[in-house]
C-alpha cells in the first residue's frame, strides 16, 4: 500500500479527526443539556455568586474582573481575575 | 479604519461560518486585529468550528443588554495572535437583539479592531438583517448550484436597501464567494459554471474555494483549515481570497480535479 502510495497524488491520510470531533461534541452537549432543563449552570452560579460576595467588600470595576472558563470532560475551571485598586491594599494586608 | 465584513448567502449549510473563521484567521497571520462575531443566536457554531466552544463565559446578548462588558466577552484565540472571538448567546432569545444595542457594540469593536467579521444566520429574518445592518463590505457565500444563487441574490437586494451604507445612499462593497466548488461534477457540466454566476449575481469574484475533505477535517479539530493545513487546497483558496480582500491582485485559479499516476494508469477519463 504504502509503495503504491508513491504513485498517487494523494498524501499520507491525516489522523482521523472524527473521534476528536465526537470527544468534543460528548463534552460540549453534556454542559449545554445539563443548562437546558432550568437547571442553572454551576459554573454561572459560581461566578455570579463570587462576584457578589466580593463587591459586597470592595467596590468593583465591572471593566476590571476576567473571568475565564474552561469545560473539560472531567473537571472544568472556572478562573476570576479581579484586579483591586491599589488604595485598598493596606486596608487587605492589614485584615489578612 | 476599521472595516465591518458581514459573511452572508441567504441559504443555510453554504459554508458561512467554516468563510468567517478561515477568513478571519488568514486576517489575523496578515497582522491584522480581527473579531469574528457570531449572529446565530440560539444556534451559534462558529465557537465549535473556532474550537473555543469551552470557553465562553459571555456572549452577544449579555453585551447588548450590559450583563457584561465587551472586553469580558471577547474570547482570544489561543493560537493566533490577534484573532478573537464574540460568541452568539446558545440560550436566550434572538429578539433581545436590538438595532441600536448591535450599532454601539459594533461602534466600541471599531474602536481596537481592523477587521469586525459578522457571521450571519441563514434566512431573512432579524438575526440576518442585523448581521448586515452596519456592515461596510459584504461577503456573499454561494454554491454553484440553483437554489443557493437565488437565495444570494435576494440577500444583495437586502444588502442594496436594509443596510446603514444603503440608507445614507451609499453602497456595502460587496463580493462572492463560491464554496463547495466540484471540480469533478464541474468538468461533467453538472454545476452552474462560475461565469453564469457572476452574470447573474453582477457581483465581483473574490475567491473559489473547493469542496474538501479537509474543511470537514478541520471543523472536526475546531480550527479554522487556513491555520489547520495552510497548505491544503481550501485553505489556498481562502488565503489568496483574503489577500484579493486586502487589495492585492492575486490570479484567480478555478480549482481542477488532480490526478494521480495510479489514477491514469487505471485508465480513468481525464477531465
Amino acid at each position: 500500500m504504502s509503495f503504491l502510495r508513491l504513485f498517487s497524488s494523494r498524501p499520507a491520510p491525516a489522523p482521523a479527526s472524527a473521534p476528536i470531533a465526537r470527544e468534543r461534541l460528548q463534552i460540549l452537549l453534556a454542559h449545554e443539556r445539563g443548562t437546558r432543563g432550568g437547571q442553572p449552570d454551576l459554573l454561572m452560579q459560581l461566578r455570579e455568586e463570587i462576584l457578589a460576595v466580593v463587591s459586597r467588600h470592595v467596590a468593583l470595576d465591572p471593566e476590571k474582573v476576567i473571568v475565564r472558563m474552561e469545560r473539560g470532560k472531567n473537571v472544568s475551571t472556572l478562573e476570576v481575575d479581579i484586579e483591586l485598586p491599589n488604595e485598598l491594599a493596606p486596608a487587605l494586608a492589614a485584615t489578612g | 479604519m476599521a472595516k465591518v465584513l458581514v459573511v452572508t448567502s441567504g441559504k443555510g449549510g453554504v459554508g458561512k461560518t467554516t468563510s468567517t473563521a478561515a477568513m478571519g484567521a488568514a486576517l489575523a497571520q496578515s497582522g491584522k486585529k480581527v473579531v469574528v462575531v457570531d449572529f446565530d443566536v440560539g444556534l451559534r457554531n462558529l465557537d465549535l468550528v473556532m474550537g473555543a466552544e469551552r470557553r465562553v463565559v459571555f456572549d452577544l446578548i449579555n453585551v447588548v443588554q450590559g450583563v457584561a462588558k465587551l472586553p469580558q466577552a471577547l474570547i482570544r484565540d489561543k493560537r493566533l495572535e490577534g484573532l478573537w472571538l464574540l460568541p452568539a448567546s446558545q440560550t436566550k432569545d434572538k429578539e433581545a437583539l436590538t438595532d441600536e444595542g448591535v450599532g454601539n457594540v459594533i461602534a466600541e469593536l471599531r474602536k481596537t479592531f481592523d477587521w469586525i467579521l459578522c457571521d450571519s444566520p441563514a434566512g431573512i429574518e432579524r438575526g440576518a438583517t442585523l448581521a448586515m445592518r452596519f456592515a461596510d463590505e459584504a461577503l456573499i457565500v454561494t454554491n454553484p448550484e440553483v437554489s443557493s444563487v437565488r437565495d444570494s441574490d435576494r440577500i444583495i437586494g437586502l444588502l442594496d436597501s436594509k443596510t446603514v451604507k444603503a440608507e445614507n445612499g451609499e453602497r456595502v462593497e460587496k463580493h462572492v464567494l463560491i464554496t463547495r466548488y466540484d471540480p469533478a461534477r464541474a468538468a461533467r457540466g453538472e454545476m452552474i459554471s462560475i461565469e453564469d454566476i457572476l452574470e447573474i449575481l453582477a457581483t465581483p469574484l473574490l475567491g473559489i474555494i473547493p469542496e474538501s475533505q479537509d474543511v470537514l477535517r478541520a471543523s472536526n479539530v475546531g480550527s479554522p483549515v487556513t491555520l489547520n493545513n495552510p497548505a491544503s487546497a481550501p485553505a489556498r483558496a481562502y488565503l489568496d481570497a483574503t489577500r484579493r480582500l486586502l487589495g492585492e491582485t492575486v490570479p484567480m485559479l478555478v480549482p481542477t480535479e488532480r490526478k494521480g499516476l495510479m489514477d491514469l494508469l487505471r485508465g480513468r477519463r481525464a477531465a
